[in-house]
């Protein structure tokens, strides 16, 4: 790699031994994938995927004191991925205890290190950064150093962004720097589709479904999706952005994609249509029954497959101020042909703090409330990881919190069906 | 006994004990488990790995075509090796993915762990080696099969 004299200098010591490192292990990641220079981070913000104080990941937060005591700060402020606990969501005393006293006893440590590395305020965790409230949306063709494998497929391929499928520390390295290695999703190259995707399905797919059979299939590559014209059209509304978002996290967290193109309908794909997809690439066709296959292949690992579910988590990523206005009247229609007022399955709705502060605003916050709902901007992810939950008979329909953890997956319909079903059964 | 040539990614030599897993390898549901509770064996809590799920990986040569799942990978597979839990050596037969080689290069600049790293071993490399069989890396990316 070709570095700039300010650069080499960076490498050299010029600015300590602590920076040298970084600069380091940046011009290592870069040669391992043939970077040949490094390029300026052009967002206005960053985002940085750890935002818990595990006990265990004591290693991190010493890290992070070495960089702060070495005077560094990213030079960009940034957003971080949502917190692991919050008193909304149900817990037993049991849960807090283990929670506060053994798991999370870095908690206060690691969020007074962001304040000094420069998170942008403590409203600032959510694993959707992007949407409008949360208001860390990078422009078209701006070069991010981000970490949050949901966030990250978003920027690529709903806005247009480019950023690689960076590590937890490596991206608050690239924005102490101000600086990242140019290769794969930074380059048009890298940018274009291995795999065309024909969707050949009779009815709308689960964005969660769908996305975790592509991310399955393609790993790593750049799936370009043909067939959803008719259910997705060629605008990104609030819609489809939000059906991207959950699907973007199943391709990312069921296989590592870090870019998709829907053909008609996201930017690269509406500029550059089937110009995109490198001669070559693989088909890989989907229809119902592809999809009733995956799901079928996911492993029911609760320790009473029958048992009855004990918790419901809607929104890993968090969800849009349109989602949760859709799912309240979604519910209400539910609850109301049922005879009921309340969901029988307790569930927590997550989004992040800014979309939570707009819903308060609207009638919707206290009709979701009033069914029974808790409304939290915790990490469902970082909650299940504990003993004690692993033992719940969680449910969600979210891919990736069913990748990560013990909870079951089942599609929207069937969660609407279940928690406003009789004592919790379909 | 077979030799396969890979690339270096970090440099070292070690002799261990082969574990391999035929689908993408998925750091933080493998390592999560095992970090969160201590487990002495590192056993892989990866549900969705049916080749590595509930098999200690401590020390062990790990064979994978590549890494998948979470952008916290590479800071899981840091912490591993800060804690002295890294296997013994990581094993691609693809050409490195981005989660994996931060990891590696965070765990080679940041900490004491000696983790040699090889990618880009070919399919071959994948469909001879066996869980248990005994693997030697070489400072060249030369890696035995036997």
């Amino acid at each position: 790699m070709i570095l700039t004299p300010e650069q080499q200098a960076l490498l050299d010591g010029s600015k300590g031994e602590v920076m040298a490192k970084v600069v380091k292990t940046l011009v290592m990641y870069g040669d391992t994938f043939g970077a040949q220079r490094m390029v300026p981070v052009s967002s206005k913000y960053g985002h940085t995927v750890i935002s818990f104080g595990l006990k265990v990941m004591a290693p991190v937060y010493d890290m992070y004191d070495q960089l702060i005591e070495a005077g560094l700060t990213s030079g960009q402020k940034f957003t971080a991925d949502p917190r692991p606990v919050d008193d909304q969501v149900p817990c037993s005393f049991l849960e807090k205890f283990v929670f506060n006293k053994i798991m999370y006893t870095q908690q206060e440590r690691f969020e007074e290190q962001m304040k000094k590395l420069g998170i942008l305020d403590d409203d600032a965790y959510s694993c959707t950064c992007y949407v409008d409230q949360m208001g860390n949306k990078p422009a078209k063709g701006e070069v991010l150093s981000w970490a949050e494998s949901s966030a990250v497929v978003y920027a690529n391929s709903v806005l247009g962004a480019r950023c690689n499928r960076n590590s937890g520390i490596l991206e608050l390295m690239g924005s102490i720097a101000g600086f990242v290695p140019e290769f794969g999703l930074l380059t048009d190259e890298g940018r274009k589709a291995t795999w065309v995707v024909e969707v050949r399905c009779e009815k709308k797919p689960e964005a969660q479904l769908l996305g975790s059979a592509i991310g399955m299939k393609v790993m790593e590559e750049v799936p370009y999706v043909k067939g959803m014209e008719k259910w997705l059209g060629t605008e990104l509304n609030d819609d489809n952005c939000t059906y991207l978002k959950d699907f973007g996290a199943a391709t990312a967290s069921n296989g590592a994609v870090g870019l998709y193109h829907i053909a008609g309908l996201t930017p690269e794909a509406k500029e550059q249509g089937e110009a995109l997809i490198k001669e070559g690439a693989q088909v890989y066709v989907i229809d119902d029954a592809e999809l009733e296959r995956v799901k079928a292949s996911y492993p029911v690992i609760w320790n009473n497959p029958d048992a009855k579910p004990e918790l419901c988590f809607v929104g890993c990523p968090h969800m849009t101020l349109q989602q949760m206005k859709d799912w309240a009247d979604a519910i209400e229609g539910k609850l109301r042909a049922k005879g009921l007022d309340k969901v029988t399955v307790p569930t927590v709705f997550t989004a992040s703090p800014a979309v939570v502060k707009a819903l308060e605003k609207t009638p919707y916050y206290w009709k979701i409330k009033s069914y029974g709902i808790a409304i939290s901007s915790i990490c469902p992810l970082m909650y299940m990881n504990n003993p004690l939950c692993k033992k719940k008979a969680v449910i969600t329909c979210s891919n990736k919190l069913r990748t990560y953890s013990t909870a079951r997956y089942y599609t929207e319909a069937e969660i609407l069906d279940i928690i406003t079903g009789k004592e919790g059964q379909k | 006994m077979k030799q396969f040539k890979g690339r270096v990614v970090v440099p070292g030599s070690c002799t261990a004990e082969a574990l391999v897993s035929h689908g993408g390898f998925n750091t933080l549901a493998s390592y999560q488990s095992a970090i969160l509770f201590g487990d002495k064996q590192v056993k892989c809590g990866d549900q969705n790995n049916p080749d590595l799920y509930k098999k200690p990986m401590l020390g062990k040569a790990l064979c994978l075509p590549m890494t998948i799942g979470s952008t916290t990978g590479g800071m899981v597979l840091y912490t591993v090796c800060s804690m002295g839990k890294q296997p013994a050596c990581m094993l691609f037969s693809m050409p490195i993915d981005s989660l994996a080689a931060s990891g590696a290069i965070l765990g080679d600049v940041w900490t004491d762990a000696k983790m040699p790293v090889v990618d880009s071993l070919g399919e071959e490399f994948l469909a001879y080696v066996q869980t248990g069989m005994t693997v030697t890396v070489g400072e060249d990316g030369l890696v035995t099969v036997e």
